[in-house]
């Protein structure tokens, strides 16, 4: 019950695009068609999946303070915490790029789609937000830190194809000129986040 | 070959990261609630961007192309470990506010995109006014975002009451919606309006 609630919240009430803006760059500059941002928005839940699991257990068994007491009582107070930016970026960077190997030998027809994308999302924001988050909030083991990254990658998934099939709209109406492209990308995606807002409330 | 003036002239206006690039978004929303975070992030992300800037147009004939990214993602991540622990030590308070964002100055498509974009086929001294001026015009947008919703969502500047009480006993009230995640984006939109109906050549079509 309590990894159902922890999906929907991370779905809806914590949306990685509506709520903490993250991933925006890449969300608007490839969102101009359905068929390219839902693949780049299912290489983003792939990524996420794999990413977040692995830093958690980096970050509980490595980083954080006491966390090295495996290796003998001596390690109790070693605190590697400040390593933690440089260790998460190169464990996204290695696993975007291992995924990507993965993806290319055994489903090719998936690699073709997503191909341009996945080296593209070791630098979205999406991914490392999420990795930070999961430490900021302590998860308490690693099937929660799994469901939360599954969450906030559908969440991202839904916003961008659905911000896709509102520009696809957007491009036959006639729009002031100096708001075309970006200008009433940033106000539609707005009007989108206000109608997130609305789940806010939303205890589970 | 753009003088060096204009290197840093033109990311404030007419070649702005924000508004014309559409690059360093996520965080340029997220941390305008208020005016004082804006403006630190604004000075680590310039001095990020400058920095790194500098060290990769160093480094730019000795790296590897197939590996660039990984070693740029490296050089980033440490100047960032660098901000992060000195508002960790001087600056706590303010620290906790910006959260995760100061971490995702490494994934900021700025930096990334000048390093790739500048830094890679310039010389050192063009590569570090670059970063300059990159950071000043993402530090621009941001400042003026968080003006707008920091005065009008509560009345206060730096902790300082900007709009006086007589406006309230009128039947004057703070905006509370500017407070809420959609409105950065929206003011974001409307800046670049604003930016685009003066320099129309700026117009997509």
């Amino acid at each position: 019950m309590e990894y159902l609630n922890l999906f929907i919240k991370s779905i809806f009430i914590d949306n990685m695009v509506f709520a903490y803006f993250l991933g925006m760059c890449s969300f608007l500059a490839v969102s101009k068609t359905v068929k390219t941002s839902a693949g780049l928005g299912a290489a983003v839940i792939f990524v996420l999946l794999v990413t977040v699991p692995v830093n958690y257990l980096l970050e509980n068994y490595i980083l954080k303070k006491g966390a090295l007491t495996w290796l003998g009582d001596s390690f109790a107070n070693v605190d590697l915490s400040f390593l933690s930016f440089i260790m998460f970026i190169a464990v996204i960077a290695a696993i975007v790029q291992l995924v990507e190997m993965i993806v290319e030998r055994f489903a090719p027809a998936l690699y073709g789609q997503l191909g341009i994308f996945l080296p593209l999302i070791a630098v979205n924001c999406a991914i490392m937000g999420a990795s930070l988050f999961m430490q900021q909030r302590g998860y308490q083991n690693i099937g929660e830190a799994t469901v939360f990254a599954l969450g906030s990658g559908i969440g991202w998934f839904l916003a961008i194809v659905s911000m896709a099939a509102i520009r696809e709209r957007i491009s036959y109406s006639n729009v002031p000129e100096p708001l075309r492209g970006v200008g009433i990308a940033f106000i539609t995606c707005g009007l989108m986040a206000v109608a997130f807002m609305s789940f806010m409330g939303i205890k589970l | 070959m753009a003088s060096n003036k204009e290197l840093i002239k033109n990311p404030l206006n007419i070649n702005n990261p924000v508004t014309v690039q559409v690059l360093g978004i996520c965080s340029a929303l997220a941390v305008t609630v208020k005016l004082e975070p804006a403006i630190v992030m604004a000075i680590s992300v310039t001095f990020v961007t400058a920095l790194a800037n500098l060290i990769i147009s160093l480094l730019r004939n000795t790296i590897p192309s197939r590996i660039r990214i990984i070693v740029q993602l490296i050089v980033v991540s440490l100047l960032v470990i660098l901000v992060d622990q000195v508002l960790k030590a001087f600056m706590y308070q303010l620290d906790k506010q910006l959260s995760v964002y100061v971490g995702l100055i490494i994934t900021n498509c700025i930096v990334m995109g000048r390093l790739e974009a500048f830094a890679l086929g310039n010389k050192p001294l063009p590569a570090l006014l670059d970063g300059i001026g990159n950071g000043a015009g993402y530090g621009l947008i941001l400042v003026i975002v968080a003006f707008i919703r920091e005065l009008f969502g509560t009345g206060y500047l730096f902790n300082i009451q900007i709009i006086p009480n007589c406006f309230y006993e009128l039947g004057y009230q703070n905006c509370g919606f500017m407070l809420n995640p959609p409105m950065a984006l929206i003011l974001i939109g409307i800046i670049i309006w604003v930016q685009r109906s003066r320099n129309r050549e700026l117009i997509e079509k």
